[in-house]
């Protein structure tokens, strides 16, 4: 590592990176670490009629509370959303980047940036593009009128299609660019080698282009079902006032409903899951392709 | 068979390409309606662009969205840099720890992140919302993108390059400055390019984080798409997908796009795991 002609003494190198790790470690610490450890904290407390927090005498009410069946359904909305959307960007993103990695020739680029030109523009106005279409004097019942398909509106929004829709449409480049990342990455050589064995196409998909790009469908993955499960603002916005996921529940807790404690308890839960439902999706598509 | 199957496939492309850009498409034909309500076609306008730019609201969201974009562009871009260089160069005691840290902000649902930052200003300050606390929840959610895109480019880059340069004399900062800077300025910038584009487009954690006097675009947007939108958002939303558009397409020719521009490199996340 060192050379002998290297002027500083070691010790000091050492000390300059390690200067180095200080702001930024620092200020995750700071920003992030500590006040995670502080809604820890808060969502053992209680609130008082004023809607303060108060910390005297620390218990697992809150947790109690989200555990009554009436929060069910909101837990269960959030995983259901969060896992169709994922595997609905798998579905439709691993063709796609399979696509242009393979058939895009010199428009690889150009294609992906266009991929990725909904993914840099707004998500709020993304979401709001699909009120506009799916109302029910929207674009997509007018065009279906229009063409005599129906007589009556179809009620697209403020269903789970609508939610779930919004969400892959959304999410969708997210998984795009890892997948294309890892397809483009295979070596078409092995693929040959497997056909020239006598893998048939399926065979050689099964077995050398799905378990060789396995890194990439775990990213997608991942990269998909964690904003899913914080969005508040598609279930909102496409699912209406009845459609309830955790995330909307602990929005209201924090702004009009005013109960952090119990508000920050459930946001502890939605943190835990997210995580567990992510090293889940690792460990297992991992175990699947390499044993 | 083959071309069979490719036929399917480009087909497939093509309709995904539709869906992607249907709603972009529609948002921008609907800009220039004359109806106030966005459902119903009445007739072409350009009206609604200039009146965008007497609406004091929009135009004071937009400076705060810009204020704090540049901050947290400034900030985590250098944090974030110094920090990806550090893990880069060679192991220490606490790097499992010191990654775990990192890669926590990424996996951790955005809406948590906003009301611990909500209740750590409001517990400890006693602040409630403000410029500077929306800046530094930014900085906090980008720092780590910014470090994991440097870190990769430079695990990518020959040491050797740095150690040469000072065996033939330079001082460790102008070695910095003129050796490793340049080589892993690519991803600086794609790091910066990340910054803007997420702390522009940020509601979920901006909207616990902001008070009166900091509504930012996304707020601003969100709460008249939910109590009465007119075409103005659909003008303001054509003109930052068209500023969306440009600037790709001339990080696209200036080079270099694609082949930095990963915002999650995958190993990564998985070896977290």
């Amino acid at each position: 590592m060192a050379s002998p002609a290297r002027p500083a003494a070691p010790w000091r190198n050492r000390l300059a990176d390690g200067l180095l790790l200080v702001p930024g470690i620092g200020w995750l610490l700071l920003f992030f670490f500590v006040p995670l450890v502080i809604i820890f904290v808060v969502s053992f407390g209680t609130k008082d009629a004023t809607g303060h927090v108060v910390l005297g005498d620390l218990g697992l009410q809150n947790y109690f509370e989200a555990s009554k069946p009436e929060f069910l359904p909101a837990f269960g909305n959030s995983v259901r959303y969060s896992l169709l959307t994922t595997i609905l960007s798998l579905l439709i993103g691993y063709p796609i980047a399979y696509w242009i990695s393979r058939h895009g020739g010199r428009h690889k680029i150009v294609l992906l940036i266009l991929v990725m030109l909904p993914f840099w523009t707004s998500y709020l106005i993304r979401t709001y593009a699909w009120m506009i279409i799916l109302r029910d004097n929207g674009v997509a019942n007018s065009i279906l009128m229009a063409l005599g398909l129906t007589s009556d509106p179809i009620p697209f929004l403020n269903t789970d299609f609508s939610v779930v829709l919004g969400m892959t449409y959304g999410f969708l480049p997210f998984a795009i660019l890892p997948l294309y990342v890892s397809i483009d990455r295979l070596d078409d050589d092995l693929v040959q080698a497997g056909r020239d064995l006598y893998a048939t196409g399926r065979g050689a998909f099964l077995h050398i282009i799905l378990p060789l790009t396995m890194p990439g469908i775990i990213a997608a993955a991942v990269l998909t079902f964690i904003p899913a499960m914080g969005d508040y603002v598609t279930p909102d916005l496409l699912g209406g006032a009845q459609t309830s996921t955790i995330a909307k529940v602990v929005q209201v807790l924090f702004t009009s409903g005013r109960d952090w404690p119990y508000g920050s308890a459930l946001g502890f839960l939605l943190m835990v899951i997210t995580l567990a439902g992510t090293l889940f999706a690792i460990r297992s598509l991992r175990q699947e392709t390499f044993g | 068979m083959r071309t069979g199957r490719n036929r399917w496939l480009t087909g497939f492309a093509i309709l995904i390409y539709a869906f992607l850009f249907a709603p972009i498409v529609i948002l921008i034909i609907f800009s220039f309606n004359v109806s106030r309500r966005n459902f119903v076609w009445l007739g072409f306008t350009t009206d609604w662009y200039p009146k965008l730019f007497a609406n004091r609201d929009l135009i004071d969201a937009l400076t705060v969205t810009l204020e704090v974009a540049v901050i947290a562009v400034v900030v985590s871009t250098a944090i974030g840099s110094v920090l990806g260089l550090a893990l880069a160069r060679k192991r220490f005691r606490g790097q499992g720890a010191s990654e775990v840290l990192i890669l926590l902000p990424m996996v951790t649902p955005e809406i948590v992140m906003g009301i611990s930052l909500l209740i750590f200003f409001g517990q400890l300050f006693g602040q409630n919302g403000s410029l500077g606390q929306i800046a530094i929840a930014h900085i906090t959610f980008c720092i780590s993108y910014v470090a994991i895109v440097v870190r990769a480019r430079a695990r990518g880059m020959d040491p050797h390059l740095e150690e040469a340069a000072r065996d033939l004399g330079a001082s460790s900062t102008g070695a910095f400055w003129h050796v490793t800077l340049p080589l892993i300025a690519p991803a600086v910038a794609a790091g910066a390019m990340l910054v803007f584009a997420l702390s522009f487009d940020d509601l979920v954690v901006t909207s616990f984080n902001a008070g009166v006097g900091s509504t930012t675009l996304p707020i601003y947007i969100y709460s008249s798409i939910k109590f009465g939108v007119t075409p103005q958002i659909n003008a303001i939303s054509t003109i930052i997908v068209a500023v969306v558009a440009i600037a790709l397409f001339i990080s696209w020719r200036v080079g270099s796009f694609g082949r930095e521009a990963r915002p999650v490199p995958e190993d990564r996340i998985v070896d977290a795991a």
